[in-house]
């Protein structure tokens, strides 16, 4: 095999899946998770399940201690350092409704809040809504043709006005990194909050947020291989210190009476009622696996499959690949061919793809399309899925032309 | 009930089916069958929402009967229109409440295309159908 993964095994449902005929590269929907994880939540559930921050028992004490744990191995992931805290919420969606809730006092008519022009339904509509509570402007950088964040543009519309940007770090459809360290840059020149989406951007090499220098970073744990239901939010010291309470209930309250409470600080003040706690131990789990690998391999391997994939999409007549994709994914369309067309057939030979618009609407209309095919990669996928799905590909192209 | 002649040839056609070639060929072909739908159809109103492609459906009970008429610009989602089509066109308003949509798929072999996580808009098409002969 041209492209094998030494990390295949690691995962035991890509095997399932295979024994199912199905190959599955729709990682950036969501991922398929390392034994590691499923020890640790077995562990768990088999050992004492408990609530944590409330008990004195034993077994609460033992939830609680590998609760936070968790919280330090996120910690270090990002290299949080002393400056800053983790949250955790229930996924990259919840994260970013608790900071456009939590900061919405910060606004008033006629602010502005910068995003992009590809972000994620998760990173507009939050702010769309604001801006429309507190009558505020929406700004929407444009991308060039390479899919990243036309700098010129962005440098005219981030101004005195700006109070927050709103970006991605990596596309979910155009799958290339945006110039984040110049549009932090924009946005601190103008004392604007900043907010990274890295949803996708957590999964391709690490990322450090201090150097980043983000006020906010934003990601969701089951597609960095660990549970879902468990989202992060970073937030900066001095950044947090903006962020209200949003949302209200057990074990985020220091006094509560019938008519008035006062409430802790982060994180816990921004972890009302039980967290998912099986979940955030099973992300500890997961980064310690991930801490475990080579990274410099994985990275080498995510990049030859990337390019095995582009060379393979490049080869096929009419095939247009969406933007210029550096990493993890590929977005496409086939000239003449409708996308419901193809994913229907990719579907029938076991092809797990995304089609459609991929969460990205308004990205999706500006380029003129109904909806594209995305192919999307894993540390644990091989040239082999990638030879089955351009077979398939191959096959659905003979039917439909 | 019997089966509208349709939709007994459709019956007989897909239960004889071996493989998913030869089935998504069909679907091609029964798609392309389908008669155009008027363009003064194909307006926003009688878009289905919910189809990852443009489907337009329209019924009216003509004489006590059912007629409905649809299209698409994606080649498969109008072959499974058609197939709908060959079953429900022609019945009477009661009748129509008492066929079993679902089963119909189930029997032609298609009833993947109605799982909750399709997003071909199968079951909205369905949806829209019920949705205007109930309120007629």
């Amino acid at each position: 095999m041209l492209v094998p993964s030494p990390w295949r095994a690691d995962f035991p449902a890509i095997a399932t899946l295979q024994r199912q005929d199905q190959t599955y590269l729709d990682n950036a929907a969501t991922t398929q998770k390392p034994q590691a994880l499923l020890d640790a939540i077995s562990h768990y559930y088999a050992n004492g399940a408990a609530n944590v921050h409330r008990a004195q028992h034993l077994p609460g004490a033992h939830a609680t201690q590998a609760f936070e744990d968790s919280r330090s191995k996120v910690s270090q992931w990002l290299n949080v350092g002393d400056d800053g805290q983790i949250i955790f919420t229930h996924g990259a969606t919840s994260a970013l409704n608790l900071l456009a809730y939590g900061l919405e006092h910060l606004f008033n008519p006629g602010d502005e809040i910068v995003i992009s022009a590809l972000e994620h339904h998760a990173n507009l509509l939050p702010w769309q809504q604001l801006a429309k509570r507190r009558e505020l402007e929406l700004v929407v950088l444009p991308l060039g043709d390479d899919g990243l964040i036309d700098l010129q543009a962005a440098a005219q519309l981030i101004g005195p006005r700006t109070r927050l940007l709103a970006v991605s770090q990596l596309s979910n459809v155009l799958g290339a990194w945006q110039p984040l360290p110049q549009l932090l840059a924009l946005a601190r020149a103008h004392d604007a909050l900043t907010v990274v989406d890295g949803a996708q951007g957590i999964v391709h090499g690490r990322h450090d947020v201090q150097a980043l220098g983000c006020d906010f970073y934003v990601f969701s744990s089951h597609k960095l291989y660990g549970p879902d239901g468990v989202g992060v939010l970073y937030g900066r010291t001095e950044a947090l210190h903006h962020l209200r309470h949003w949302q209200f209930g057990g074990e985020m309250v220091q006094q509560a009476d019938y008519h008035s409470a006062s409430f802790r600080p982060a994180p816990l003040g921004f972890e009302a009622g039980t967290p998912p706690i099986a979940s955030v131990i099973g992300l500890g789990a997961t980064l310690d696996y991930l801490s475990s690998l080579d990274q410099q391999a994985v990275i080498a391997h995510e990049a030859a499959l990337h390019d095995y994939l582009l060379r393979g999409l490049q080869a096929r007549n009419g095939v247009r690949v969406l933007g210029s994709p550096q990493v993890a994914l590929a977005s496409f369309v086939v000239d003449g061919i409708h996308n419901a067309d193809l994913a229907h057939l990719l579907t029938e030979q076991g092809i797990a793809v995304r089609a459609g618009h991929h969460c990205a609407m308004p990205l999706l209309k500006q380029m003129g399309l109904s909806g594209a095919i995305r192919v999307s990669l894993a540390l644990y996928n091989d040239s082999d899925d990638l030879e089955r799905f351009f077979e398939a590909l191959d096959q659905a192209l003979d039917l439909l032309r | 009930m019997s089966l509208p002649a349709d939709a007994a040839t459709a019956l007989e056609a897909f239960q004889a089916v071996g493989s998913w070639e030869q089935r998504a060929r069909m679907l091609m072909q029964w798609g392309e069958r389908l008669p155009a739908l008027l363009d003064e159809d194909k307006i926003d109103a009688n878009l289905v929402q919910g189809c990852e492609s443009l489907v337009w459906l329209v019924g009216r009970l003509q004489n006590g009967h059912w007629q409905f008429a649809a299209s698409s610009d994606a080649r498969l989602i109008r072959g499974l229109v058609a197939l709908l089509l060959a079953r429900v066109n022609g019945l009477s308003a009661a009748e129509l409440q008492a066929v079993d949509l679902p089963d119909w798929f189930n029997q032609l072999g298609l009833s993947r295309q109605l799982s909750p996580s399709r997003s071909n808009g199968l079951n909205a098409v369905l949806q829209r159908m019920r949705d205007l002969s109930s309120n007629t």
